[in-house]
């Protein structure tokens, strides 16, 4: 479950206040919003990557407000990825299990089962540069669902995606979904997405939630 | 008129402006090697091998860039991370400080370190230096001042400040993003660095390390002043030319000047060769 109370923030002359909204566990969210509506930035205050000024974060009833981004147990996915490039595809999907010290054989099994629920095994000895944008996402979502994190965030995942790779992602993210019992919050400005995903929909709009 | 009509004019003139303007500094750059090339023979370039005093200048050249490049890259890397991701009070002070080295001409940076060892601080420094040598029972380096730790010192002192330039830019470029992932993975700022920031720098490593390495290999007047110019103990490649030059030896100085262009091309080679992707990867992590 991720709970969101009163959150407040600054960023420059941007400000977001008295933001508040609860995803039950295990259901997948939509945020939605126009760019520059600050969705991204309650996505990141969630992870732990933004300060707040006031409010509270909690990740299935444990307040993480002033819990560092690594000690949340959050899946981060962010918007262009953001593969580790100097490593190869099977590296990223190990790394959460590489800084845990996870044990070698239970780290290349966990991995294997991650490219096969992604169907990426044939990627895992490639270099994490020149995937196409469909292969880079299904990595990243693989790299942050490594730990078996009960919350997985989804920054505009889908949006560099041509029609077919989306509709793919749509089916993929559902079969995930299913498969772990992860509760997700995906922000996105595609009413797309949304209607393929959300069990529930959250709209921010002048800096406030409209459920 | 139809806007059919309009056709773009030929690109040939800006190429050929780009071609022209370029290429005076090539020429420039390869009637320089031709000239020095030119004006010694295979014969005095031995001589100039064979002369005891020269080649400890050029073992002492070779390693004391060496050393000064590391030491640059020590500091440029902590400095360029920090002032790349960090807004601190006083950024921008410390910004134009760490330029001085770049603006100053190098002879004023010879003449202040030599007055920073002057002072009751720098001779408490050399002091305990020296005490360190007895102690670890050194007896070719005698002290800071004059002596080879200068040379070092004052190679460092201007080639430090290219490569946390290198390095700031090398951090600026990476997009904090990634550093982001690793942190919600579960990495510590540290861990972060290290696996993910650090490796995504590799080129700028390498470029900041050339660049410092090549920069000490050219300082002179820091050296001059700060180090001394005396045979056998503090003399680098461009002190021989310049000591070749004022006992009126212009075809050693040339010799030499031929031999540091070599020395210099080798290096940028042979960084170039050992540092691709795979291997300074390899290189840098455990």
């Amino acid at each position: 479950m991720i709970t969101v109370e009163q959150l407040s923030l600054r960023q420059g002359a941007f400000r977001l206040d008295d933001v508040s909204f609860a995803v039950p566990a295990g259901r997948y969210a939509v945020l939605m919003g126009r760019t520059g509506s600050g969705k991204t930035t309650v996505l990141e205050a969630i992870a732990g990557l933004r300060r707040i000024r006031s409010g509270r974060v909690l990740l299935n009833g444990r307040d993480v407000t002033a819990e560092k981004p690594g000690a949340r147990n959050i899946g981060y996915v962010p918007q262009d990825t953001a593969l580790f490039s100097s490593m190869t595809v099977r590296e990223n999907l190990g790394f959460a299990l590489a800084i845990r010290r996870w044990p070698r054989e239970k780290m290349e099994a966990r991995v294997r089962e991650l490219a096969e629920l992604l169907g990426i095994t044939h990627l895992l000895e490639r270099r994490a540069t020149g995937l196409s944008g469909g292969e880079a996402q299904r990595v990243a979502l693989g790299r942050a669902l490594a730990a078996h994190p009960p919350v997985l965030l989804l920054d505009e995942p889908l949006s560099a995606l041509d029609e077919d790779t989306r509709h793919e992602m749509y089916a993929l993210l559902r079969s995930v979904r299913e498969r772990t019992g992860v509760t997700a919050l995906h922000v996105t400005h595609s009413p797309t997405d949304a209607e393929q995903l959300a069990d529930v929909v959250f709209r921010l709009r002048d800096g406030k939630i409209i459920a | 008129m139809t806007e059919s009509a309009h056709r773009p004019r030929s690109d040939v003139p800006f190429y050929a402006g780009l071609l022209v303007l370029g290429g005076l500094y090539v020429i420039l750059l390869a009637g320089l090697l031709v000239a020095d090339a030119s004006f010694t023979t295979p014969a005095q370039l031995w001589a100039a091998l064979q002369s005891t005093e020269i080649r400890y200048a050029i073992w002492l050249s070779l390693w004391s860039c060496t050393l000064s490049a590391l030491l640059s890259l020590l500091v440029a890397v902590p400095i360029g991370y920090l002032m790349s991701r960090h807004r601190f009070r006083g950024q921008a002070l410390v910004d134009g400080l760490l330029d001085i080295p770049i603006v100053l001409p190098p002879l004023v940076v010879g003449l202040s370190l030599l007055i920073l060892f002057h002072t009751l601080w720098g001779r408490w420094l050399e002091d305990a230096f020296k005490m360190a040598l007895a102690w670890l029972g050194v007896r070719r380096i005698r002290g800071i001042t004059y002596d080879i730790p200068a040379v070092i010192l004052a190679q460092f002192s201007v080639a430090a400040a290219f490569a946390v330039r290198t390095m700031r830019v090398t951090f600026d470029q990476i997009s904090p993003r990634c550093e982001q992932v690793a942190l919600t993975l579960g990495a510590n700022r540290a861990q972060a660095f290290r696996r993910v920031v650090l490796p995504e720098a590799r080129r700028g490593l390498l470029t900041a390390f050339t660049l410092a390495w090549a920069r000490s290999l050219g300082e002179f007047g820091p050296i001059l002043i700060f180090a001394g110019a005396t045979r056998l103990r503090t003399e680098v490649l461009s002190t021989t030319v310049f000591l070749e030059l004022s006992v009126g030896n212009l075809e050693a100085a040339v010799a030499v000047s031929l031999l540091m262009i070599v020395a210099a091309l080798a290096v940028l080679l042979l960084v170039r060769h050992f540092g691709t992707e795979r291997q300074f990867t390899r290189a840098i992590e455990p």
